[in-house]
This record gives structure tokens, sequence and C-alpha cells, in this order.
């Protein structure tokens, strides 16, 4: 009943490093994804987290063929979007959408409401013919839960909370199948928060959307997501259900990620059991060679230099993690009631 | 504690660091209000707190409630027009900067107190390179040359752990990631060695490992240098980790100011408990998680009496009428609730 909505294959995105200012000259690559393969099946929500800088954003933009990958593939229903044109690619731009981190900028601020939501129309004139414009907006800022009667309000009159809504809202004017979000909830309070994430899996209920959903709070990811990818420096280190990930984490960077988790409950400060990572943070510019987190990793070996880990499922643990000595680690349970 | 051993007037302190202990930074009754073509928002109506020496106060609240807002007024860079201060003051070391010339806030802006802004994208300027504008600090104010200026911002890049800084040095804002642009802003504001540090939403773009050195390093700064930190953020996570004190704000007004244990322990205003209860629990997949019903009000038209009442479970006729003011109740601690002490008495 699952089919794949998305399959990700073999995924890399380098990016030019320039010298010079008259003549640019490129001294080599930043590797912001490099080798990445996934699947995103109907339905479900994949929760994407890792290290700042891993490459989450670069994925989002080449899923939404804002940008072309440098290798491998992203296949959308079968079809490889990248190969795609004309009136094709304006309907795989209406079947995939993006909400984007920072409802402060993201908005034009000299535009209505009903014109930014309005907007995907003028485009895709298809979905609503000119004089139902104003009506399906309406719907939609009631789907979202705002005051329809706002229609006509500026972008700085909405708090922090709202104006994600609309966000939300323009993601959805063209009726997608896919939203990306890339941090969609983390500048708002918790209360807000809260607001956005029961809209998003109502909606997911309704209309049987598929979400990737990037964020940096473990908690929410937790709560949104049925599996968890976790990212460091460009590649996958570990994947699984939300149980699998949370509960038995076997890579060494998931366990240190868990660990790392801010508690709500000042009385735990003093006794929590934190990895700290040292070492070298390395650059997506020279990676290192074998495994990428061996520089920071308490248990690295002679092997991890020489050998790249590969995402497989391993003795002992019944989910795929890019680590030679993979093993489950008690992990101190966070956010407990 | 410090409230017993520190005068209202701050001076100069024996603690070794050459920095004068004590209260460093206090808001008085600031107000402010935004006019614009659509009418007059009241977005700051009488705020209090203050900041010590080698403190971190915590500072809470709905988006929209007057953060932000209050910090650029501190901070000297609000937007005039449309905002108005129409009442307060704000004094560092005892002297209110609201009332000094142009060029002696300039000088407090940086070394004295220095700003980690919520939106670094836009903070960071998108013609120069990111070491640049670090640098050109250390040239302005400290008067370097451009070899040791560079020096030195390559040094901060690699105290917020930007990985191959020296390499990064060059490269333009759009060239970074959201979670290095926010390093490189937090790297801008330490690099003059601040007194009092605000930081609004430092480590919000930051995966947990990074955001936990982050906070480890401004935590050894404080040590270090006593300096004093006003940490808005809305991770209730890094708050219970860090926050000596914590204020809450609610429509431009202080609606609860606490200690961290208590407030986590027993919250005395029914808006804070509504936020306490709306974190998502690793223990409750899969329900719909609790909200504060109903929007944050129009600050053009604010409701009368207590300005929560639409949306508080609690509220009786007496939150229609009368505005509840911010009272001490017990040691250390205030609620602007008419029912505070039956929040905090309830078993
Ligand atoms: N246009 C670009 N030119 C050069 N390098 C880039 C560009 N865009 C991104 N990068 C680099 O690619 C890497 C991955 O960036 P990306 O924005 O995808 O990270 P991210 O995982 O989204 O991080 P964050 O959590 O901080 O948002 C980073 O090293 C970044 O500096
Ligand atoms: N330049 C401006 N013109 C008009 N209104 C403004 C301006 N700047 C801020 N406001 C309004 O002032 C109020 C307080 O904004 P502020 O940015 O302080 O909120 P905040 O508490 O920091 O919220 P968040 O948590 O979302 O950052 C908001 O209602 C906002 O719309
Ligand atoms: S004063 Fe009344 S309305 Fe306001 S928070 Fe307390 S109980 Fe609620
Ligand atoms: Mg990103
Ligand atoms: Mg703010």
């Amino acid at each position: 009943m699952t089919e794949n909505i998305i399959e990700v294959r073999d995924l890399v995105k380098h990016y030019p490093v320039t010298q010079g200012i008259v003549f640019k000259k490129t001294v080599g690559q930043v590797k912001a994804v490099d080798g990445v393969s996934f699947e995103l099946k109907t339905g479900e929500t994949l929760g994407v987290v890792g290290e700042s800088g891993c490459g989450k954003s670069t994925l989002a933009r080449v899923l939404m063929n804002l940008e072309k990958p440098t290798g491998g593939s992203v296949h959308y229903k079968g079809q490889d979007i990248s190969k795609l044109s004309g009136g094709a690619l304006r309907r795989l731009r209406r079947q995939i959408q993006l909400v984007m981190q920072d409802p402060y900028t993201s908005l034009n601020p000299r535009m209505t409401v009903g014109d930014l939501i309005g907007e995907p129309f003028e485009i895709h004139s298809e979905v609503a013919p000119k004089g139902s414009r104003r009506g399906k907006v309406k719907e939609l800022l009631d789907l979202v839960g705002l005051n329809p009667e706002h229609i006509n309000r500026y972008p700085h009159q909405f708090s922090g909370g709202q104006r994600q809504r609309i966000g939300i809202a323009r993601a959805l004017a063209l009726r997608p199948e896919v939203i990306v979000c890339d941090e969609p909830v983390s500048a708002l309070d918790v209360s807000i928060q809260a607001q956005v994430m029961n809209l998003l899996e109502k909606l997911q209920n309704e209309f049987g959307l598929s979400y990737v959903f990037i964020a940096h709070d473990l908690s929410v990811v937790r709560h949104l997501s049925d599996r968890v990818a976790v990212m460091y420096l460009g590649k996958m280190v570990e994947v699984g259900t939300e149980d699998e990930i949370y509960e038995r984490p076997t890579h060494p960077y998931t366990q240190a990620l868990l660990s790392a988790v801010p508690v709500p409950d000042p009385t735990l400060r003093d006794n929590k059991a934190i990895i700290r990572l040292t070492g070298d943070v390395p650059s997506p510019i020279s990676p290192p060679s074998g495994c990428r987190f061996r520089t920071r990793c308490w248990k690295a070996q002679d092997v991890c230099a020489q050998q790249v880990p590969l995402l497989e499922i391993r003795r002992g643990s019944d989910h795929p993690s890019a680590c030679h000595f993979a093993e489950k680690r008690a992990i101190v349970a966070t956010h407990q009631a | 504690m410090s409230d017993i051993l520190v005068s209202e007037q701050s001076a100069p302190g024996a603690d070794g660091s050459g920095r004068p202990s004590g209260r460093l930074l206090e808001v008085d009754d600031l107000r402010v209000e935004f006019r614009t073509r659509d009418g007059v928002a009241k977005v700051i109506n009488g705020v209090t707190y203050h900041v010590d020496a080698g403190e971190t106060l915590a500072v809470l609240g709905e988006s929209g409630s007057g953060k932000s807002v209050t910090a650029q007024t501190i901070m000297g860079i609000l937007d005039m027009p449309p905002g108005f201060v129409t009442g307060g003051q704000v004094r560092f070391h005892g002297r209110d900067m609201l009332t000094m010339s142009a060029e002696e806030r300039r000088r407090i802006r940086g070394e004295g107190i220095a700003m980690i802004f919520q939106d670094s994208l836009s903070a960071l300027n998108p013609v120069f390179t990111v070491g640049f504008q670090i640098a050109e600090q250390f040239r302005i104010r400290r008067g370097m040359g451009r070899a040791d200026a560079k020096k030195r911002a390559i040094e901060m890049l690699d105290q917020v752990k930007i990985p191959n800084a020296k390499g990064r040095f060059s490269n333009y804002p759009h060239q970074f990631s959201g979670g290095m642009r926010q390093r490189a802003m937090i790297a801008m504001s330490l690099a003059l060695d601040p007194e009092v540090l605000i930081a609004d939403e430092p480590t919000t773009a930051l995966d947990v490992t990074v955001q936990a050195q982050i906070m480890d390093l401004l935590g050894e700064l404080q040590r270090e240098r006593q300096m004093g930190m006003i940490l808005i953020t809305h991770d209730l996570g890094v708050v219970a980790d860090v926050a000596d004190r914590i204020a809450v704000m609610y429509a431009g007004r202080i609606v609860e100011e606490a200690d961290v244990y208590d407030l986590y322990a027993k919250p005395a205003h029914p808006y804070t408990l509504g936020l306490l209860d709306s974190i998502p629990r690793m223990d409750e997949k899969g329900q719909e998680l609790r909200t504060i019903k109903g929007l944050p009000p129009n600050l053009m038209n604010i409701p009368p009496g207590c300005p929560f009442n639409p949306r508080c479970p609690m509220a009786q006729p007496v939150c229609r009428e009368k505005v509840p003011p911010l009272l001490q109740i017990g040691s250390g601690r205030a609620s602007a609730c008419h029912f505070a002490e039956e929040l905090v008495n309830r078993d």
C-alpha cells in the first residue's frame, strides 16, 4: 500500500570554492551533500536531523529542484526530476512545496496576505481560475486557523507564529503531495510551535501529505516523524524508525546528539551525561578519509581512517548505521514526565 | 542573594577582573509604542528587569510579546519612527542611556553592551566577507593593523567552532549555512569583550551538540569575565540548563519573574503554566499537543483588565476589569495574576 513517492539515489551536491576576484579559479569543492540515498513513502514523515552545516538545506533545495545535483538522482513517482522540462516540470513544482525556516524574511513585506497566498495561482492558473481566487485564499486561511477577514493585512501585522501559518497556507495553495519543511518551527514559542505541529499532523491525516521535516529540536522531530535520518558532513550516518533512532541509536554521532538534548527541568542540570565531542571539526572541503566522524569519535580505530563505513544493517541491530563499531548504548532518556 | 549584597548603584568591584561588580543593566518601567498608518500599537507597556554581573537572566514569552523590541531599545537601535519610547529608563551602571548623547551610547555599544541578533542573515552585511566584518571591529575600536585584526577574527571564528576558520575567513554570508551565520554573529558580538551580552535566540539554528558548546563558551566567559547575560529564547530546555532568573513576557509586560527552579516547579502565572504544558514530550507521541487557546492580543487594542484574560482557563470576572499589577509573592518572585497565590499554593 505504501509506495515510494520520492527516491533519492547517491545524491551529490558540490559547490566550487573560488579564489581571486577578477580571474576566479576553482581551488576546491564544498562537499555539501556527498552520496545520500533514501526514500520517502506516501503519507509518511521523514525527519532529518544533523550537525549545522551538514547539508540539510542543500538537500532540501535539490529535492525541490531549485538546484541541480552534481551527481546522483531524485526520482519523483518514478520520474527523474532533473530530466523534466516544460509542462512536466511545472507539474512537479506544484506537487512539491517548501516551507522555509524564517517566517520573518521569507514573506514579501509589501504584499498583502491575500496576494502572498494567491501568488502561486498566477503561475498555476489551472488550479484556481481568476474569479475564484479570493474565495480559495479565504478557505486556505481558515484551514490553517487564521481569520479569513484578515486577507488584506500585511505580514508585519501578524506575529511570528501566524506568519509561519501564512507560509504553510501558501505551500498548501497548489494542493501538493509533498511538503519539505526546513526548520519550520524553530523561531516560534512552544505554544505556537505546538499549534503548527498539530496543524501539520491534521493536514497529513486529511490530505495524505508526505513530509520531509528538517529540524534541530529532537523532541519536535520525534513527535512528528515516522522515520528519522541522521546526517553528518554530507552523509547519512543512521536511519530508522523514530523508535530505533531514539531508543536504540547505534552510531556514535547519533548518541552524542541525543545526549546533548537539553531537558526542560533545571533540577537535572548537573547530572546529565552529555557526550562532549572533542577533536577537530572537519571541513566539508576536505572531509576526513574513511569515516567522516572519526576525528571526533571516541571509538575510532585504524580501520575508521582506512575504510568508509557503509550505511547498512549491522550485527546486533535492527536498522542501518554507518559505523564500523555500531552498537547500542543507553541514552539518558529526555523529557520525562 | 545578590539583592542583599548589592546596592542600587553599582560600584567598581574587587573581584580581580578589574570589572565593576553588581547591577550592570536595569530596564525600568519602559514603554514603547509604534505609530503606524493603521494606528498606535502599544508594544512595551512598563517592562522592568535587571541583570547583574556574572548572572543570566532568561527572557521568555510569546512571539510578538516585545522581547526583541525591549532589547533593541536597550541597544539604541529601535526603528524611530515608527517606534517611540514613551516612558521609563534604561540604566547602565546607574546612568540612563536614553538621555545620553549619541556619542556616549556609541561607546557603550560593543564594549559595554553587545547583542547577538535574532536574525543573523539580515544582521550580516551581504556585500562584505564574514571575516572582514569581524576584523573591522578590531581595526576601528581597538586600532589594530590589518594583519593583527585578521588574526584575531580568525581566532574568534575558531572559538565559535567554525570548521576551518582560516579558510572560511573570506566567505560571504550566503556561503555559510544558517548555523554558521549564527556563530559568526556570536563571534562578532563577543569580539570586544562586552560587560553585558544580550543574546536574542543565539542558538536556534544550531544542532544540540554545537549549541552545548556555545552555551559552555558563554558560561565560561561569564565566570571568567563576570559578563552579565540576557538570554532571549523559546527553548525551555536551554533555559533550564543555564538561567539564574527568568522573566516571562506577555503583551509587552512582565507577567512573571522567578528563580529558575521555582518557575519550572511551580509557575505563578497561567501563561507560564500554558507554556510549560505545550512542550512536546518524548513520552506522548501520537497525541495532539496541548496549546494555549486563542490568539495573542491585538496590540492596538489590548483587552481591558488582564491582557491574558481572553485565553486564560482560570479567568474570573475581576480579570476583565482590573489590570493585575506585578506583585511580589514570597521571596524573589513576582506575578501579575489576580490568582497567583492560588496557583503557587496548589498541591
Ligand atoms: N551557495 C553556496 N556556496 C558555497 N557553499 C555553500 C553554499 N550553500 C551552502 N554551502 C555550504 O554547504 C554546506 C552545507 O550547507 P547547508 O546550508 O546545506 O547546511 P545545513 O545542514 O542546512 O546547516 P544548518 O543546520 O546550519 O542550516 C555548508 O558548509 C555551507 O557552507
Ligand atoms: N518596526 C516595527 N513596526 C511596527 N511594529 C513592529 C516593528 N517592530 C516590531 N513591531 C511589533 O512589535 C511587537 C513586538 O515585537 P518583538 O519583535 O519585540 O517580539 P518578540 O517578543 O521578540 O517575538 P519573537 O519571539 O517572535 O521574536 C510585535 O507585535 C511586532 O509586530
Ligand atoms: S489575572 Fe485572571 S486572566 Fe489574568 S492570568 Fe490571572 S487568572 Fe488569568
Ligand atoms: Mg539549513
Ligand atoms: Mg524576537
